[in-house]
């Protein structure tokens, strides 16, 4: 029982990020037609936002410390964070400590603007091409935004840590009714469970309760119809891949402490992501929130131990398996509506 | 000519050619000049140009005729690398059984894959394919190791059994992969003047391989069978309303295509028998497919083009570092000479993929038919210019691709 509810937990936040990066790929299939396979790059480069955030925070000057001398009786020489010096001890080192939420409020504007200039530059040009054009130009641009992180921040994984309030495991048995320290989950994957369902929250609040909300799933439910009301659907493109942008790039963000940045990061969530929504349901928002946690959860069931030991390998291969699965006997995925990109 | 008509007999005696002297073609500076880098003369160059045009052809042979966007056709080529390397290990050293069984391993795996994602289409089979390459290659490099070699690769070691040959040679070390006792690697060098050309057993080799391919795929492109392809890309719906099942049509075309991957996979490790996970990374499909989008979809000669632009640009430009470069910009001042280098350095040598993606982008947006469509273009300019003399140059530079 300990066991299988680690796992469960396990799976969440996992879960959590393939839900929010599917939930973005979702709106622009949906609204716009496009399937892009640079989402994981916008996800990669929310996480690299951290990481810059986190370094510039960081940036240090020598002040000499008159309390402390070295051997010779020199006045010693302390690496002090600008931050530090400015706003003083106890608010810089906050600052510093608490760079991955403060990244959250940085990256909502930058990948608004990312999004934006992706959309106006390049995608717009391909909403009346095939979709073999739309994939492929996407795939090109992901590999142009994967290189460009990778020349400046080169190819290892950059450690980003959580606030040191969030730093340790909490003891969810002890909740539960079971033995002390049977099931430790970390406090920041409670976090990041929490805060992507605040997101996907707040995504499905703006589109039940505003008028343009309002607008965008009559789009996406009959584009034509839509149009022949006077609306103009076009324009309310460059807002729902602004927005998809920054789920994505929150995601990202919010994923640095639970896995340090790499510049292929997006690429390996991307492949899965569209395995999520294709399983969710192709144009369905709660579908592929649905089919991010519990393929995410199937995951991390399938890396138990005993499993693993049973079918060698399955918790590499489970989501694909599920997918192809799904694929053949319900094409139109869990949730989704019957027709859609089939031609 | 051997059932070829007039234009495509032309064509086929023009590639002849160029793969027949690509030694000299491909080696136009002097040794020790400045410009020697940029020769593309050598041996494993030439093989690899070869070898990725005969699977682009392949690849060609789905997307370009039925329009179906395979994701996944990396896996083939591995897959193929494999069984060859694993007859290498079993059998013997002779190319032939490896060849013929990487071809063969490939085709059963394109013929299990292509039946269930076939199922499907449009951008639910580039899902599906892409979802069976990159389970392939997880599989590859953690549950399969003791059949694939994991993260080391599969290698050739000298206490593999070889049962119809030797275990090793004469002097203790592992036999190089050979044709009937002439070794692959055996090459000979003919200096005339500053020049040295290089003839390598691996490159003719291959060059006969292809040529045979490439023969089997301009029949294929004018058969019936060729046609019946085109009119499930043009419009499924319709075909099927003539009473024709296009499933078969279209499983025959991608299994002969994973076929020709794996003909490439097996060519590959005859040339260096050594075979890693890493050639099935869906980047590696992704390269495939830049290449015969960048050469031109669907026509005869675009994916050799593109895949012969690919390959060299690649082992072009991943060797220039920043010493070349300010080798080559050492005329100028040295402000400008350091600026030129900054702006370029990103997009050479290990940042080659920066500048893959973004020809890969832009030969979307602004060329979609690729070097062929490009070709085209620019005869019609001419042909607009002075018709009656360079009407005839146009129609020989455009290749009699499918009239699309």
């Amino acid at each position: 029982m300990e066991s299988i509810i680690l796992q469960l937990l396990n799976g969440l936040d996992k879960g959590s990020a393939y839900a929010l990066i599917a939930l973005g790929l979702t709106l622009i299939f949906g609204t716009l037609g496009v399937v892009n396979f640079a989402h994981g790059a916008l996800f990669m480069m929310g996480a690299f936002i951290a990481v810059t955030l986190n370094m510039l925070l960081g940036i240090s000057f020598e002040v000499e410390d008159p309390t402390r001398t070295d051997f010779l009786g020199n006045v010693m020489m302390v690496d002090t964070p600008y931050v530090v010096h400015w706003f003083g001890e106890s608010f810089g080192n906050f600052l510093i400590d608490w760079s991955v939420p403060i990244s959250v409020v940085v990256a909502i504007p930058v990948m608004a603007l990312i999004g934006v200039a992706m959309e106006r530059g390049l995608i717009r040009f391909f909403y009346k091409r095939p979709h073999a054009d739309q994939i492929l130009v996407t795939f090109g641009l992901a590999i142009v935004l994967q290189e460009i992180i990778k020349a400046f921040y080169g190819a290892n994984p950059i450690p980003t840590p959580a606030p040191d309030a969030f730093v340790g495991s909490f003891d969810v048995g002890r909740i539960l009714g079971f033995d002390a320290f049977a099931i430790m989950y970390p406090y920041w994957r409670l976090v990041y469970f929490f805060f992507a369902a605040v997101i996907i929250g707040l995504v499905f609040a703006f589109l039940q309760f505003t008028t343009f909300g309002m607008v965008v799933r009559a789009g996406m439910a009959d584009r034509e119809t839509v149009g022949l009301l006077g609306i103009d659907i076009d324009k309310r493109f460059v807002t729902m891949f602004a927005i998809a942008a920054i789920v994505a790039g929150l995601a990202g963000v919010m994923y640095t402490p639970i896995l340090s940045p790499n510049y292929h990061m997006g690429m390996d969530f991307l492949v899965l992501s569209f395995v999520v929504v294709v399983v969710g349901g192709m144009g369905s928002l709660p579908g592929a929130v649905a089919a991010g946690f519990l393929l995410g959860i199937l995951q991390s069931f399938a890396s138990m131990t005993w499993i693993i030991e049973l079918i060698p390998g399955i918790n590499q291969v489970v989501i694909y398996l599920v997918a192809i699965v799904i694929l053949l006997t319900r094409p139109r995925g869990l949730m989704g509506r019957k027709g859609v990109m089939e031609e | 000519m051997f059932g070829l008509n007039a234009k495509d007999a032309r064509l086929y005696i023009i590639v002849l050619a160029l793969l027949l002297f690509a030694p000299f073609l491909l080696n136009p500076f002097p040794e020790g000049s400045g410009l020697a880098q940029f020769n593309a003369g050598y041996p494993d160059m030439m093989q690899r140009l070869v070898i990725f045009g005969l699977f682009a052809v392949g690849f060609n042979i789905l997307f370009g005729l039925t329009g179906y966007l395979s994701f996944g056709h990396a896996a083939f080529l591995g897959v193929g690398s494999y069984a060859g390397v694993w007859m290498f290990k079993l059998l013997t050293m002779n190319v032939i059984p490896a060849l013929i069984i990487s071809t063969l391993v490939a085709g059963l795996f394109s013929l299990l894959i292509g039946y269930i994602s076939l199922r499907r289409s449009g951008i639910y089979f580039s899902i599906l394919t892409l979802a069976f390459a990159q389970m392939c290659y997880s599989l590859a490099y953690s549950v399969l190791t003791p059949i694939t070699g994991g993260e080391t690769g599969l290698q050739l070691s000298l206490d593999d059994p070889r049962i119809l040959g030797v275990q090793q040679t004469a002097q203790g070390n592992i036999p190089v992969p050979n044709l009937f006792g002439l070794p692959m690697n055996a090459a000979t060098t003919l200096d005339v003047g500053a020049w040295s050309f290089t003839f390598s057993v691996g490159y003719y080799f291959a060059a006969f391989v292809f040529a045979c391919a490439f023969y089997f795929t301009i029949r294929l492109f004018r058969s019936p069978f060729g046609l019946m392809l085109r009119a499930v890309k043009s419009n499924q719906s319709r075909m099927s309303y003539t009473g024709l099942n296009a499933r078969p049509y279209t499983l025959a075309a991608f299994v002969i295509s994973g076929m020709f991957a794996g003909l490439a996979g097996g060519l590959l490790v005859s040339m260096d028998p050594l075979a890693g996970a890493e050639r099935m990374l869906w980047t590696a499909s992704g390269e495939v497919v830049l290449m015969t989008i960048l050469g031109g979809v669907g026509t005869l000669i675009g994916p050799i083009l593109g895949a012969g632009v690919i390959t060299y640009l690649e082992a072009i430009v991943s060797t220039i570092n920043s010493t070349v470069l300010h080798n080559w910009f050492e005329a100028l001042p040295d402000g400008l000479e350091n600026f030129l280098v900054n702006i370029i350095y990103p997009f050479v040598g290990s940042g080659w993929h920066l500048t893959l993606g973004l020809v890969f982008v832009i030969v979307v947006c602004f060329l979609p038919g690729g070097i062929v469509e490009g070709g085209k273009r620019i005869g019609g300019l001419f042909t607009r210019k002075n018709k009656s003399s360079d009407s005839v140059k146009a129609d020989s530079a455009a290749q009699p691709g499918p009239g699309e």
